[in-house]
């Protein structure tokens, strides 16, 4: 390993290692923050509700080089639910992959930075999201891909609750049992909330665990907004993974909007509507929040 | 009341059943072969299948190269999927499952996942157009029409088994995402006999002729060729043009055929609606060029189920319904 390559965390100690994780998180939130304010509204509610699951891979696990997102031994992280790109572009910025001064023009004309995350516009994003179901049958192909040319890259595919809605998710989960992908991690984002609303009046998907169980994966359910939870769900897949071993799905229960409370109290909608006068607010009680909590 | 003896009817041919007259010359599983030596050559191909290998000639790959092929079960979104994940790899994958499956059941796969970034995938599409008697839910009359509209994706329509061998490593050159209409089993070898070469991305002049001019593909070449033979024995003389590649059309070619006094026909193994017809007749409009073109093709119909012969004749795609039809013209 080069010294470009960032597992960032790696040789440090567990307090350091969930503080850098907390740290990114919270650098990440207020990325997002800035972004929305940008659009005046969006998908902000998710974005700061999935920053620990991204904390936690970019900041924790993902072996990548900043200045060369492209490069061979990279692991791949997939973003299946295109509209989180909001979040990822945070952590983009704060991996170093895309500039901070670049968020700005999130959701604009000509940006690299679309609303819906697409490969073919902005570095470090692997695919293009959006069309729900899509992530994890890519996912497959690239873990089988990279397995077939004897990488020991990892695949982490993300993906939201409402995905889980379609068929093409299930095709995949079968297919990755089948083919014994041990070098396959999927986050599954769970905020209970979809676009015509709460997921249970939508499409009941629960039991969600004995599902992904079934279909022969290893499965772990965990606070999506408790860090030490989720490096800890991280390290249990490290034990579990070989290269013929079974996949791993680690399901993350989130709050929309965590860390504004604002946000958080705020009627949950999968697009929300945020107020001009708002935005100085959010970011107010996001840092109060953070510094109160590492006081 | 007077009874007429009941003629023996023909029975619904086997799903996979050879469209190769008797006696006709046939290579086995030319695709299968193809992709074997392509892939001798080319380490980075690999196949993959939806439970249909034994199916789509992906069988001999399979076997020849068990390390590199994969097996995605009747899961066609996963299938199209995948491929575009191992293409993002470096790999070059060859997808088979039917055209039906790939075209109505998993475009947004192979739209979104690999056209749309412009990743090597190949499918390879079974039982194209009306090459089974099984009925509309195997019959991909209109895979073509479906496929167009995708930008970045190369649809080709092999006449035989020629045609196919030599598609095969083009396609894989290709760089980007690409369809095949695969005839399978035993495929004639028709264009052995004629100065030819597969050119992806060209259409080629089979034979010269003055009183008409044939716009053909897939197995469609091989009726042109016959009902060509035919005309003449009624004093008809006429031209045949291969247009394998459906797209990018070559206009040039084709175009250059038509704008004589001759008439034009369009022959094809697909819907009249969105298939080698209108890539004709769009070429001619845009040209500018004053040319009526008959459209020798399938109705924009449900086709019946049935054995194939009795289809074709119904329809129009024989050899018989297509010198009928053009005498009708002349």
């Amino acid at each position: 390993m080069t010294t470009t390559t960032l597992t960032a965390t790696a040789g440090t100690g567990a307090a350091e290692r969930h503080r850098m994780v907390e740290d990114f998180a919270y650098r990440m939130r207020h990325h997002a923050l800035n972004m929305g304010e940008v659009q005046g509204q969006g998908y902000v509610g998710q974005a700061l509700g999935a920053a620990d699951m991204f904390a936690a891979v970019y900041a924790d696990q993902l072996v990548y080089r900043p200045e060369d997102p492209d490069w061979d031994g990279r692991d791949r992280f997939l973003l299946s639910t295109g509209h989180y790109a909001i979040g990822h572009y945070a952590a983009l910025a704060q991996a170093g992959i895309v500039p901070i001064e670049e968020l700005e023009t999130y959701g604009s004309d000509d940006s690299r930075l679309p609303m819906s995350g697409m490969a073919t516009y902005t570095p470090g994003m692997e695919i293009s999201g959006g069309s729900l179901g899509h992530g994890l049958p890519i996912a497959i192909g690239t873990a089988l891909g990279l397995r077939h040319q004897g990488s020991t890259s990892r695949v982490i595919n993300f993906m939201s609750d409402g995905e889980l809605d379609e068929g093409s998710t299930w095709e995949a989960a079968m297919g990755a049992h089948h083919h014994g992908l041990g070098n396959l991690t999927v986050l599954v984002d769970i905020n209970a909330l979809q676009a015509d609303g709460k997921t249970d009046t939508v499409l009941r998907t629960e039991p969600v665990a004995d599902k992904w169980a079934a279909n022969g994966w290893h499965v772990q359910r965990v606070d999506g907004n408790d860090v030490g939870q989720l490096l800890a769900a991280f390290d249990a897949v490290a034990k579990e993974a070989e290269p013929d071993a079974r996949p791993s799905v680690i399901l993350c229960d989130t709050r929309v909007g965590r860390g504004v409370p604002l946000l958080e109290e705020r009627e949950k909608a999968h697009f929300m509507r945020i107020d001009e006068h708002e935005w100085k607010i959010c970011r107010e009680q996001l840092t109060a929040g953070h510094e109160g909590a590492t006081k | 009341m007077t009874t007429t003896p009941v003629k023996a009817r023909l029975k619904t041919s086997a799903m996979i059943a050879s469209f190769a007259d008797p006696g006709q010359k046939t290579a086995p599983a030319p695709f299968g072969h193809a992709l074997v030596r392509a892939a001798e050559e080319n380490p980075a191909i690999v196949g993959l299948t939806a439970d249909l290998g034994k199916y789509t000639d992906m069988h001999i790959f399979a076997k020849a190269f068990p390390e590199r092929f994969f097996q995605m079960g009747m899961a066609e979104q996963l299938l199209l999927g995948a491929a575009a994940g191992m293409a993002q790899t470096g790999l070059v994958p060859f997808a088979s499952t039917y055209s039906v499956f790939a075209a109505r059941r998993a475009y947004d796969f192979l739209c979104l996942d690999a056209a749309e970034p412009n990743l090597n995938v190949n499918v390879v599409g079974g039982l194209p157009g009306l090459t089974t008697g099984y009925g509309p839910s195997h019959q991909a009359t209109e895979d073509m029409a479906i496929f167009r509209g995708m930008p970045n994706l190369t649809i080709v329509d092999p006449c035989d088994s020629l045609d196919i061998e030599q598609a095969v490593p083009q396609l894989a050159a290709s760089g980007g995402p690409t369809y095949l209409r695969l005839l399978r089993g035993n495929v004639p070898t028709v264009l052995d006999e004629y100065d030819y070469t597969f050119e992806l991305g060209k259409a080629k002049v089979l034979r010269g002729g003055a009183d008409v001019v044939f716009v053909s593909s897939g197995l469609m070449t091989m009726r042109a060729l016959a009902a060509a033979k035919e005309l003449a024995k009624h004093h008809v003389d006429v031209a045949v043009v291969h247009a394998p590649t459906i797209k990018p059309f070559d206009s040039e070619t084709v175009l250059r055929e038509l704008n004589t006094d001759r008439l034009a026909v369009t022959l094809e193994n697909h819907s009249v609606v969105g298939g080698l017809f209108e890539t004709v007749a769009s070429a001619v409009v845009h040209s500018g060029i004053n040319k009526r073109v008959v459209p020798i093709a399938l109705p924009d119909e449900f086709l019946h189920a049935g054995a194939l012969p009795t289809l074709h004749e119904r329809y129009g795609l024989s050899v018989a319904r297509i010198v009928e039809k053009v005498l009708g013209e002349l």
